[in-house]
């Protein structure tokens, strides 16, 4: 999806696939118990419910985050941060630093284990009011917020 | 009244200005209807005694104890006006004492409702554009003291040095009017306004009061039984023969018809009476309202883009709407400000060209969409459709042909989208994005490059095989959506846009020039 005037995009940390596999297999396990609990009631034939979803699981929680890796990119130019996701539901947004009102960097539990971090930068605008770039290192992260305020400083002066 | 102490760390009881005192008969006034729930448990309790003095005692009483508790609340309400910012002090017991910095007031507003208007007094708000409503508010002060305060902080905000002594400019020297409404024009307006939410509003009341009503308020026999009473019968209304029921329905259309644009035209003429626009160095300041004046004032550089509206009657006198779109709300109604309600294309692009917003002068360009984007969207329908036809005919057994009636649905809703095919355009020139949309609110928004947040392009799974993509702006306190475009335009566009938008930083176009 990349036009010929356009650099590269850089992709995120690998360690997003881990984080991101990590968390959403957490976030579906109530499901897994679920059937777990439904197959222990011998409802229907064994395996029915349980081996279904431990399918679904397997790819939700192993292949998608894979993938949706592989659809992340940035950019982060001299005055403008571009972001790129998505392939089923593409966006590709372009922030200028001259537009952004404040940074964030958030970094969650699993997010810390793996050194990773969560960008987001803020902007007057109704639509797209925040946009998020997750699975960065946080180094890089914490360096690319000072870039963008050194930029938005210097644009004051 | 004009003191302005040079540190004004903390509002003492001794400093400050308090409300004016008639305010207080206002507040009791407006707050009658929230006592009468009080009011009726005092005459009910006194009901049970044997006493019938008591009742008037005990209205006498509750009405007397709002009173001392508005007094009360008058008395510990003071506000002050510092050299960095407003403070506002109140609390009968919890205090609350609230700075607002004048760096975050966005705007003072001054509203005159009927009963404040008769005796000379002003609401008071300050804006500071955070997400709660409730800033700060004084209620009610003199009218002269309301513009001194808008006086001051626009002056305070423009960074001058105020002397002591701040003239009481009720009018700034340099207003010039630059729009006004004529009653004819705000009649024409009412006319485009008939509306028939007045029959919604008392069926709402009708249904929330049908308890205090001695009749059942739906039910139909009695309201013939009325009518029988008053010598017109279920019986005599058969016997009027065709032509009388033609007469009668007209009869009750016509009358329909008319209470609607009653409606429309007393509404308009209550909104937009004396309609004002006037350019002040600060910015827009609009003046309207027949008995709750409201006099709203919206800084040059705050406008974000502008709106012009019309409809596909209105169109054809050349009546079209402007509004602006800015981050501050105008009402709870209205979330763009309303700059021209009903004007003529001429007028209305002299005050978007004083807003630094230019009118189309053809290079812009406009073009057409895609109409795939249209067909896209029409076959998203289809197999829904299909599917709730099918489930009919297998499951509830019904009979082919009236279930294939839904599928007129398809014909209707092919037709509203090639209406809005043929309506929708986009476009940019060197400084201003363009997008009409709409076939019934005809709608062209134009947006100038700079005031641009943010550029996304996105595509849906249909849009992407297709190789369409949609251009979302982020626009401060708006939208602005290009769809149907290849995605090769759709990335000219925003590299376009990013060059003029990069360039320039926020804080250098949201200053006041």
């Amino acid at each position: 999806m990349n036009d010929d005037n356009l650099p590269e995009l850089t992709p995120l940390d690998p360690a997003f696939i881990t984080t991101s596999r990590i968390a959403t297999a957490l976030g579906l396990l109530p499901f897994v118990i679920g059937a777990g609990v439904l197959e222990f009631a011998r409802l229907l034939p064994p395996g029915s419910f349980l081996v279904p979803m431990l399918l679904i699981y397997g790819f939700v929680a192993y292949t998608v985050p894979a993938r949706k890796y592989r659809h992340w990119g940035y950019d982060m130019g001299t005055d403008r941060l571009r972001v790129v996701r998505g392939y089923m539901f593409y966006s590709d947004t372009i922030v200028p630093f001259g537009r952004i009102q404040h940074i964030d960097v958030d970094q969650g539990p699993i997010d810390r284990r793996y050194g990773l971090a969560k960008l987001t930068v803020h902007t007057a605008g109704n639509h797209n009011s925040t946009v998020a770039l997750p699975g960065l290192a946080h180094t890089n992260a914490l360096a690319m917020r000072e870039a963008i305020r050194a930029a938005i400083r210097q644009e004051m002066l | 009244m004009n003191e302005i102490s040079d540190a004004p760390t903390e509002v003492t009881a001794q400093h400050g200005e308090r409300l004016h005192i008639s305010g207080l008969f206002i507040g009791f006034v407006s707050g009658l209807p929230q006592l009468l729930f009080p009011l009726l448990a005092a005459v009910f309790g006194a009901r049970k005694s044997d006493n019938p003095a008591l009742i008037p005692i005990m209205i006498a009483a509750v009405l007397a104890i709002s009173l001392f508790f508005r007094w009360l609340g008058w008395r510990r309400f003071r506000y002050h006006v510092g050299a960095d910012d407003i403070r506002v002090e109140k609390g009968i017991l919890n205090r609350t004492a609230r700075s607002i910095p004048y760096d975050r007031i966005q705007d003072v507003s001054i509203e005159q409702k009927l009963l404040a208007r008769m005796m000379g007094l002003s609401e008071v708000k300050f804006e500071t554009g955070g997400g709660d409503g409730d800033d700060a508010t004084l209620r009610f002060v003199t009218l002269e003291e309301a513009n001194r305060l808008r006086a001051l902080i626009r002056a305070r905000k423009a960074g001058e040095v105020v002397a002591q002594d701040v003239p009481h400019m009720a009018e700034p020297a340099d207003a010039e009017t630059i729009f006004a409404m004529d009653d004819q024009r705000v009649f024409i307006l009412g006319i485009y306004s008939f509306s028939l939410v007045i029959f919604a509003v008392l069926g709402g009341l009708a249904q929330q009061f049908d308890f205090l009503l001695p009749f059942e308020f739906w039910d139909f026999k009695r309201w013939a039984g009325l009518a029988e009473e008053s010598g017109v019968s279920v019986n005599t209304l058969n016997g009027v023969g065709i032509t009388g029921h033609l007469i009668l329905a007209f009869g009750a259309f016509t009358s329909l018809i008319f209470i609607g644009f009653a409606t429309g035209i007393v509404r308009t003429f209550l909104r937009e009476y004396g309609f004002r626009l006037t350019q002040t160095t600060k910015g827009f300041r609009r003046q309207r309202g027949l008995f709750t004046l409201t006099d709203v004032v919206m800084p040059t550089h705050r406008v974000q883009a502008a709106v012009v509206q019309t409809g596909p009657i209105r169109k054809r006198r050349g009546w079209h709407s402007l509004k602006f779109v800015s981050l501050a709300q105008d009402s709870k109604e209205e979330s763009n400000y309303v700059a021209a309600p009903l004007a003529t294309l001429d007028e209305l692009w002299r005050i978007s060209k004083a807003a630094g917003i230019a009118a189309p002068d053809g290079d812009e360009r406009l073009r057409k969409g895609a109409a795939l984007h249209w067909v896209i969207q029409w076959f998203l329908f289809v197999p829904p459709l299909l599917i709730a036809v099918g489930a009919l005919v297998i499951f509830a057994h019904a009979p082919l042909a009236p279930t294939l009636l839904p599928l007129l649905l398809l014909i209707i809703v092919a037709l509203l989208l090639l209406l809005d095919w043929r309506r929708y355009r986009f476009g940019l020139d060197d400084q201003q994005i363009y997008l009409r949309r709409g076939w019934w609110r005809q709608k062209l928004t134009i947006a100038p490059q700079l005031k641009v947040q943010s550029v996304e392009i996105t595509q849906g799974p249909f849009a992407r095989r297709y190789g369409l993509a949609s251009l979302k702006f982020g626009i401060a306190g708006g939208t602005l959506e290009m769809v149907a475009l290849p995605l090769s335009t759709a990335q000219a566009i925003r590299a376009a846009v990013m060059e003029k938008v990069a360039a320039v930083a926020y804080s250098a176009i949201n200053q006041s020039h």
